[in-house]
C-alpha cells in the first residue's frame, strides 16, 4: 500500500459526450483535510462519486485505502463515511432512529451501538433533539446529524460534499472545529466547498474548473506560486478603469472591492506599481498599494474561461 | 456474506416509516374494506323479488302449494303466468322476466317417486340472479307443512332442475371474494414495493444508502418482508369480512390458505420490486403497476373464465402471478383443496419469487451510472 489514502490517476468521466471531469490526478495523504474548491458544475460531486465507487471512471485508475475502485468498492464501503451534497437521511425518522439505522448498517450492535449513538449525539450537540423528527429540523441541525451519521462507525476516510452549504457562519466555524478534531484523530477528510474561508482551512487544496484541476497544493504554496503581483487601486471611476485595465495583456484580472480595485499583474513585470502608472495615465493621481495575496486571488488567477 | 443485522436495520426502518405514513396505512385497511363492500352489492346472494314467470301445467293443489312455498322465500316475485315453455323462453330473451319456473302436469307422481318437481329456466347473464335461483334448487318443500315434526322431505336433495341460459359455466358469486383477494393483493402489494426503491431515489436517500455496506440482496429482502405482514393483514380482512358479510365459506385449511396467500404476496412484492428497479420516478412506478394490474384483473380468471380465453391470451395469463393465485385460492377456499393438490401453481409462485428477488438484486446495481 502506498502512503496515499487516495490515489487517483488521470481519471476522466463522461456522461454521453460530455466530459464531467477530465484527466484529474489526485493524491491525498493520511490525516489531511483535503479541499475541493470550484464553481457550480465543475465536477466536484462527480469526482467524489468516482472515488467512492458510485460512478465508474471512463478512464484512469483509482485506489482508495489501498482498494482498487470500482472493483473493490464493497470492501471500501465499510471504512468510509459519506455526507452527500443533498441531505440524504430519512426525514420521517427521528434523530436517534437515523443514528441507530446507520449504526446497524455498519454492523454496530448491542451495547456498542448504544454507546456510539450516545457519544455521537453528545459530540454533535444532538442530545436535546434526540426524539425530534428530522423533517422539522434546521439546516445546521440536519448537517450535524449528517456528520454524526457519517462518522458513527469511525471511518478512517470521510467524504463531505459541500457540508456547510445550508449553514450560517457561526455554525460553519463550529463544524470545522469538529473536522479538525476528527483530523487530529487520524481521519482523512475530503471536503468540497464554494467558500474561500473554508478552503483556506484545508491542509491541501485542489482548485477545479470545468471538469479540470487547475491547481493543487497547500493554500500557502498556491499563493506563493500564483505568478502574479497584486496591486490595489483607490481612485474614482473604477468601472471604467476596470474595463481599460482588463484589455491589457499583462493584467490577469481586476476585481472591484468597494472603493478599491484589486488588480492581478503577471509577475514578469518587476515593479507593477510603476508599470501601472506608466502604462495608464489615468492612474497618475490614484493611490496604489501592493497587497498580500489571498486564496481568492489564487482562485481568480487559475480559473478563466468558465462553464455555464 | 448476508448480514441479518443489516437486513434487520432496513426492515425496522421500513416499519417505522410505514407506521408514520398515514396515507399508506389507511390504504392498507381501506382498499380491502371499500372494494369488498362495493363488490358486496354485486355478490349479495340475498337477492329479493326477482321478477319471474310461471308455466303451471299442473292446475292442482300441489302446484299451488309449490308456488306458495316459493313466494314465501321472497326470492322471486311471480309477475306473470305463461301458457308454455316456448313463450317463457321468449319472455326471458326479451328481458321481461329473469327466470321461468315450469311445473309439469305429473307433479304428484314426481313427489311420490322422489324426482325433481319442476324446472327453472334462468337468464344466466347475471351471475347474481343465477346464484340466487340456484339457491332455490334445494328449496325445502312439503305438502303438509302444519305437521312439522312429520315432514316428509323429498327423497332427492333437489326440488328443482335448473337450466341456465347464456352463461352455462355459472360463476357464482362466492367465486368473487377469493378472486377479489387476488386483485386487492395485486394492487396493494405491487404498488407498495414498486415505489419502495424509487422513493428512496427521489428523496435522495439512495446515494447515501448505496455507499454503505448494505448489499443489493439484503436491501431487496428487507424491502419486501415488512409488506408480507401487511399482505397477511389484508388477507385476514378480506376473508374475514367475506365470511361475515357475505357468508363465503372457508372450506380449506387455514394454514394452507395462509401459506398460499404468503406465496402470492411474496410473488407480487417481488414483481413490485422489479418495477422499482426499472422505474426512475414514483409516477413511472405507478404507471408500470397499472400495466401489470389491468391484465391481472382481466386475464387472471377473475372477470372471465380462463377456459374461455384464446390460447395466446392463456399464455399471457399464465405469466401473471394472479392467475396462479386465482386458481389456487378458489381451490383452497371453496373446494377445500390442499396446497399439495395445487403443486403446479405453488411451485410456479415459489419460482417466480426467487427469480424475481435475484433479478431485482442483480438489476439494482449499487452505482449511479
Ligand atoms: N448523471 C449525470 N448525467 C449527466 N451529466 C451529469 C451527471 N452528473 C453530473 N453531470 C454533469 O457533470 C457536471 C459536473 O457535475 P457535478 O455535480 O460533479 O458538479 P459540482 O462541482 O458538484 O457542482 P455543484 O457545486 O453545483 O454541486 C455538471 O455539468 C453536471 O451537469
Ligand atoms: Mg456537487
Amino acid at each position: 500500500m502506498s502512503n496515499y489514502v487516495i490515489e487517483a490517476l488521470n481519471i476522466t468521466k463522461h456522461f454521453g459526450g460530455f466530459k464531467a471531469i477530465n484527466d484529474i490526478t489526485l493524491r491525498v495523504e493520511k490525516g489531511n483535510i483535503y479541499g475541493f474548491l470550484g464553481p457550480n458544475g465543475c465536477g466536484k460531486s462527480t469526482t467524489i462519486r468516482v472515488l467512492t465507487g458510485l460512478l465508474s471512471p471512463s478512464a484512469g485508475s483509482v485506489k482508495v485505502l489501498g482498494y482498487r475502485i470500482p472493483e473493490q468498492s464493497e470492501q471500501l464501503r465499510l471504512n468510509i463515511g459519506y455526507m452527500t451534497q443533498k441531505f440524504s437521511l430519512y426525514d420521517d425518522l427521528t434523530v436517534i432512529e437515523n443514528l441507530r439505522f446507520m449504526g446497524k448498517i455498519y454492523g454496530l450492535t448491542g451495547a456498542m451501538l448504544i454507546t456510539r449513538c450516545k457519544d455521537q449525539m453528545q459530540t454533535y450537540g444532538l442530545d436535546q433533539l434526540q426524539h425530534q423528527m428530522v423533517k422539522g429540523m434546521s439546516g445546521g441541525q440536519k448537517q450535524r446529524l449528517s456528520l454524526a451519521c457519517a462518522t458513527i462507525h469511525q471511518p478512517s476516510l470521510l467524504f463531505l460534499d459541500e457540508p456547510t452549504s445550508a449553514v450560517d457562519p457561526e455554525n460553519r466555524r463550529d463544524f470545522w472545529e469538529k473536522l479538525f478534531d476528527l483530523s487530529e484523530n487520524g481521519t482523512t477528510i475530503l471536503v468540497t466547498t464554494h467558500y474561500m474561508d473554508e478552503a483556506e482551512r484545508c491542509h491541501k487544496l485542489a482548485i477545479m474548473e470545468a471538469g479540470q484541476m487547475r491547481a493543487d497544493g497547500s493554500p500557502d504554496e498556491l499563493m506563493a506560486k500564483m505568478g502574479v503581483n497584486i496591486v490595489e487601486i483607490k481612485t474614482a471611476g473604477l468601472r471604467q478603469l476596470k474595463a481599460t485595465l482588463l484589455a491589457n495583456e499583462h493584467i490577469r484580472s481586476a476585481a472591484q472591492l468597494g472603493v478599491r480595485l484589486r488588480v492581478l499583474v503577471y509577475n514578469h513585470i518587476a515593479n507593477p506599481i510603476d508599470w501601472l502608472k506608466a502604462t495608464f495615465p489615468a492612474l497618475q493621481n490614484a493611490e496604489l498599494t501592493q497587497a498580500r495575496p489571498t486564496l481568492e486571488d489564487v482562485f481568480v488567477s487559475v480559473t478563466g474561461a468558465s462553464r455555464q | 456474506m448476508m448480514s441479518t443485522t443489516r437486513i434487520g436495520a432496513v426492515m425496522f426502518k421500513e416499519f417505522r416509516q410505514l407506521s408514520r405514513d398515514k396515507l399508506t396505512f389507511a390504504m392498507i385497511v381501506m382498499i380491502p374494506l371499500i372494494q369488498l363492500t362495493l363488490f358486496g352489492f354485486a355478490i349479495n346472494t340475498d337477492v329479493r323479488m326477482i321478477p319471474v314467470a310461471v308455466v303451471d301445467n299442473t292446475n292442482n293443489a300441489t302446484g299451488r302449494a309449490v308456488l306458495d312455498t316459493l313466494k314465501a322465500t321472497q326470492v322471486v316475485d311471480i309477475v306473470t303466468y305463461l301458457p308454455d315453455a316456448e313463450t317463457a323462453r321468449q319472455a326471458i330473451q326479451n328481458g321481461e322476466v329473469k327466470a321461468v319456473l315450469v311445473l309439469p302436469h305429473d307433479i304428484n307422481n314426481r313427489i311420490e317417486t322422489g324426482r325433481v318437481l319442476g324446472q327453472w329456466m334462468v337468464d344466466g347473464t347475471d351471475s347474481v340472479i343465477g346464484g340466487a335461483i340456484t339457491a332455490l334448487q334445494s328449496m325445502p318443500f312439503t305438502l303438509t307443512p302444519k305437521l312439522a315434526n312429520q315432514q316428509q322431505t323429498l327423497a332427492t336433495s333437489q326440488t328443482f332442475d335448473i337450466t341456465l341460459y347464456y352463461n352455462p359455466s355459472r360463476r357464482t358469486a362466492i367465486n368473487i371474494v377469493p378472486g377479489l383477494l387476488g386483485i386487492i393483493l395485486s394492487m396493494t402489494m405491487i404498488l407498495f414495493t414498486s415505489i419502495a426503491i424509487v422513493r428512496e431515489r427521489e428523496r435522495g436517500n439512495l446515494e447515501l444508502l448505496i455507499t454503505t455496506p448494505v448489499s443489493s440482496l439484503e436491501l431487496m429482502i428487507a424491502k419486501i418482508v415488512p409488506y408480507i405482514f401487511v399482505g397477511m393483514l389484508q388477507v385476514a380482512i378480506v376473508l374475514g369480512l367475506g365470511a361475515l358479510m357475505f357468508n363465503v365459506p372457508i372450506n380449506g385449511s387455514p394454514i394452507d390458505i395462509a401459506l398460499g396467500s404468503l406465496l402470492f404476496i411474496s410473488a407480487s412484492l417481488t414483481l413490485g420490486l422489479l418495477i422499482s428497479t426499472i422505474a426512475q420516478s414514483q409516477l413511472q412506478a405507478m404507471q408500470m403497476t397499472l400495466f401489470v394490474l389491468l391484465p391481472s384483473i382481466l386475464l387472471s380468471g377473475f372477470m372471465f373464465p380462463y377456459e374461455g380465453m384464446p390460447v395466446v391470451v392463456q399464455w399471457i395469463s399464465e405469466a401473471l402471478p394472479a392467475t396462479h393465485f386465482m386458481r389456487m385460492i378458489r381451490g383452497l377456499v371453496l373446494r377445500s383443496a390442499e396446497l399439495s393438490d395445487l403443486w403446479k401453481d405453488t411451485l410456479w409462485l415459489i419460482g417466480f419469487t426467487l427469480l424475481g428477488v435475484l433479478v431485482s438484486a442483480k438489476r439494482f446495481a449499487k452505482s449511479l451510472d
